[in-house]
């Protein structure tokens, strides 16, 4: 092991690699399971914060319009995602209400305000406070946030609505599909190794406890 | 590094799952809790998942006792001037099969009822296999780890249809839908296989193989 380039493990099976240079867009995959070890840095924060900010307005418009309305023999009801969500707490079924309020507005929102924090500091040329609890909190908070799994339940629910009367899609239906878009592109283009990597170029570090 | 592969745990080096750097841990406190963290987020360091089989173990039953009246109890009930309805998962699927959406018929099916169940199967699979430390297929078992984790999630669908539904047929004495008790045995599965999933440690599947090889530690 004389060889200058610095070593990385696998997250998936634990081997140890030398890491290698990347050319800008390529992968690197672990050689033994195909796991994604990194991928080339991006140049500069400007595109994972012009999604991130276009995803935060984007949010408030899905939540703030109706998503679907349904009019029944002349009698007109329409539902946004708060409302759907206090409606199934009112009808005796607040643990469900929880986890939709959770996994449709509430994770999306926070790794949207972390990811935001984060990048805004390290484009001030700050280390961000608290940098290793975000971080984590980040990772944790990540696998819960369900907006296309939501989409595709809105589709079921327009096919079976039209059982009952006339369904009448919303602003809403068309900012959670944009919406879903653009989160995936914010997470593909926040990198946490490049992310980290910028922290520790910063001049001055502070030791955050 | 031909031949033999070396992992980080036997070189005694811990990858941070924070941060991902490498790193022998920097101690703090001398050895007095015997907790090591990471030099540069501080993060606690583990060569392993700590108590990964157990809590996996733990949690992927709990969601197999659930998956019983998620399928059993109505997901959702219909109330309307023709009388009321019980729907259960599979009579909402049989629904949109009859009513001539085969292919959402066919999404829901596959989503609310074979996810949960595979899932369920898939990680018995990994628990006992890597428990009975199984050097058989490692890159199989890892790629169906990574199914596992990447389809879990879009079991949530049936709790996601329920929700519009009930919050949009609401017209007094036409018709009226609310959620079913089956809607939280459900969610109770989607949300234990997946925290069952999160603490199953894929690293596992590969040790054994480590071991195996004499001469190396």
């Amino acid at each position: 092991m004389t060889a200058s380039a610095p070593l990385i493990a696998c997250h998936e099976c634990d081997l140890l690699q030398r890491e290698i240079a990347l050319p800008p867009g390529e992968v690197v995959l672990c050689g033994r399971c195909g796991a994604e070890l990194y991928r080339s840095a991006h140049s500069t924060l400007d595109k994972p914060l012009a999604f991130l900010l276009t995803a935060a307005v984007v949010l408030t418009v899905a939540n703030v319009y109706p998503i679907v309305g349904l009019e029944i023999q002349g009698s007109g009801n329409a539902t946004t995602l708060f409302g759907a969500a206090y409606a199934l707490w009112h009808q005796g079924m607040p643990p469900i209400a929880v986890l939709v309020f959770l996994t449709t507005f509430l994770v999306p929102a926070v790794e949207l305000a972390i990811m935001g924090y984060i990048l805004l500091s390290l484009k001030y040329g700050r280390r961000p406070a608290g940098m290793t609890l975000l971080m984590r909190a980040l990772q944790h908070v990540n696998p819960w946030g369900m907006l296309e799994v939501f989409m595709l339940g809105v589709i079921v629910a327009l096919v079976k609505l039209t059982h009952y009367g006339t369904v009448i899609p919303d602003m809403a239906l068309w900012a959670f599909g944009i919406l879903t878009l653009l989160l995936a592109a914010t997470a593909s283009s926040f990198d946490i190794r490049d992310v980290w990597d910028r922290v520790e170029a910063l001049p001055c570090r502070e030791v955050d406890e | 590094m031909n031949g033999v592969p070396v992992t980080a745990a036997s070189r005694a080096l811990y990858s941070c799952h924070t941060c991902g750097l490498l790193s022998r841990g920097a101690d703090k406190g001398a050895d007095m809790g015997g907790v090591v963290h990471c030099p540069r987020c501080s993060a606690e360091l583990h060569f392993r998942k700590p108590d990964s089989v157990a809590r996996s173990w733990a949690l992927l039953i709990a969601a197999y006792i659930m998956y019983i009246p998620a399928n059993l109890l109505p997901i959702m009930e219909t109330s309307s001037l023709f009388g009321s309805q019980d729907d259960t998962i599979m009579s909402g699927v049989l629904y949109l099969w009859y009513s001539g959406s085969w292919d959402l018929a066919l999404v829901v099916f596959v989503a609310s009822i074979m996810v949960p169940l595979l899932k369920l199967i898939a990680m018995t699979l990994l628990l006992v296999s890597v428990q009975r430390r199984s050097v058989w297929q490692p890159l199989q078992r890892t790629k169906l780890y990574r199914v596992v984790e990447f389809v879990g999630r879009w079991s949530m669908l049936d709790i996601y249809v329920v929700t519009i539904l009930a919050a949009l047929v609401q017209i007094g004495s036409l018709a009226t839908i609310k959620a079913g008790p089956a809607a939280v045995a459900f969610g109770a599965v989607v949300v234990l296989t997946m925290f069952s999933a999160l603490q199953f440690d894929p690293r596992l599947i590969w040790d054994p193989l480590q071991k195996e090889r004499p001469g190396h530690e």
